[in-house]
């Protein structure tokens, strides 16, 4: 793969999904594996990628 | 990339999709209110009820089974479950050589043996789960709906591939909203894909593997449970079974410290042609969700076997609550709810830049 002229790389494009997925993933096994308040903690680990997504909404859009 | 290579992934992304849309849309429409089954039935089925002798003596199970069975002439019973908030005993029967998906299902007062009201299985929600499962056409529509599942995967795992070239320029998350539809279009797409990978990503193969489980209990029953089930050639008849109290009492010796979750009769999905199959879970959040059977004799009455599942069952009993999304109490359903919406827009999305692609080139 050849970048030829191109403003970001590969690490720069997938910086946040990666980090987005990765919190998504642990928010699944917490409210899986724990109870009590994992249920909560995976619940919001999860829901960050609806906070991301409102967060680009708002701020990227142009 | 390579164009060839780019062009080659476009087509991935475009045919997997493609072919599989409506069927994801029925899916995702379907599963939205499915998520909140419990809840909705809450509300629907919701009816003061108290048992007839809350301090009284129970019913034993075959008393309660007699029962159940008498109100049902000519059916045989698949499976007894048992509530946990409530004393009430959930019987399923079905007519020998019946249609496969039809049964009755009887909630029985442990303490009178009078019916009780239903809490759950409300006809809605049963006709927006069987949508979603089979689309009415049993196994077939199963294994169906799992190909599309695999096209979804498809579709994902090329859309991330094709996210690379496109948000080269673009910083994360940017929406070109001053620019023609399309762009815009594309922008909320990639966006919308990106935060939902994972999450999508979980469902479907789960959702994947779900469709498999007709084919994995099949598996299991005719390997692990074979050997059971030799010493006998005709199933065990109705007549000729022993008390179905003492089997539940035999199986709760053999597993202790294990919640009784349901019997699985003879001849029943989840059973030999000879066993009663009694099937206890654990009491971690984990271990919640997996089973274990204890198979009695149905003639003997004598402890068959403890059948640890094998770790493809055991797969499947997991891909249930991270498909359902329903393990982690409501606030987890919301976020399933928001995520399943998102879905929506992604896949209408995807249409409508496919149509508006075409409309263009001609």
């Amino acid at each position: 793969m050849k970048s030829s002229g191109h403003h970001l790389t590969l690490w720069q494009v997938f910086r946040v999904p990666i980090g987005v997925a990765t919190l998504s993933v642990f928010g699944l096994l917490a409210a899986l594996l724990g109870d009590g308040v994992w249920d909560e903690v995976g619940a919001g680990a999860l829901a960050c990628s609806i906070a991301v997504l409102v967060w680009a909404l708002a701020a990227r859009r142009r | 990339m390579r164009a060839r290579t780019l062009r080659a992934w476009s087509w991935v992304h475009k045919w997997s999709s493609l072919v599989s849309t409506a069927f994801l849309l029925m899916l995702c429409v379907t599963g939205l209110p499915l998520v909140f089954t419990h809840e909705i039935e809450h509300v629907l089925l919701s009816e003061p009820w108290r048992p007839a002798h809350p301090v009284g003596p129970k019913l034993n199970l075959d008393q309660v089974l007699e029962t159940a069975l008498a109100r049902k002439p000519g059916e045989v019973p698949a499976f007894m479950s048992f509530d946990e908030d409530r004393p009430v005993v959930n019987v399923t029967s079905i007519e020998p050589g019946g249609k496969a998906g039809v049964y009755s299902f009887q909630p029985i007062d442990q303490t009178s043996g009078d019916a009780a009201p239903l809490v759950a299985g409300h006809p809605i929600m049963e006709f927006l789960l069987q949508l979603h499962t089979d689309m009415f056409l049993g196994l077939p529509g199963m294994l169906f709906l799992g190909a599309m599942g695999l096209l979804l995967i498809a579709a994902v795992v090329s859309g991330v591939v094709l996210y690379a070239p496109f948000m080269r320029r673009l910083p994360f998350g940017a929406v070109r909203s001053g620019k023609q539809a399309r762009t815009r279009w594309l922008d909320y797409h990639n966006l919308l894909g990106a935060v939902t990978v994972a999450w999508v990503l979980v469902v479907g193969a789960t959702g994947v593997v779900n469709t498999l489980a007709t084919p994995i209990i099949d598996y299991w029953k005719n390997t692990a449970l074979k050997e059971l089930t030799q010493a006998y050639d005709a199933p065990a008849p109705l007549g000729q079974r022993s008390s179905l109290q003492a089997a539940v009492d035999r199986a709760k010796t053999a597993l202790p410290g294990m919640t009784l979750q349901f019997v699985a009769f003879p001849g029943s999905s989840y059973s030999t042609d000879h066993h009663y199959a009694v099937f206890f879970h654990g009491d971690t959040p984990l271990t919640a969700h997996l089973t274990t059977p204890a198979l009695i004799d149905a003639r003997t009455g004598q402890l068959a076997a403890v059948a640890p599942t094998p770790w493809y069952v055991k797969a499947l009993s997991l891909s249930q609550p991270l498909h359902f999304g329903d393990y982690g109490g409501l606030g987890l359903k919301m976020v399933w709810a928001l995520l399943d919406i998102a879905t929506i827009v992604i896949l209408g999305s995807g249409l409508y830049l496919w149509l508006a692609k075409r409309k263009r080139a001609q």
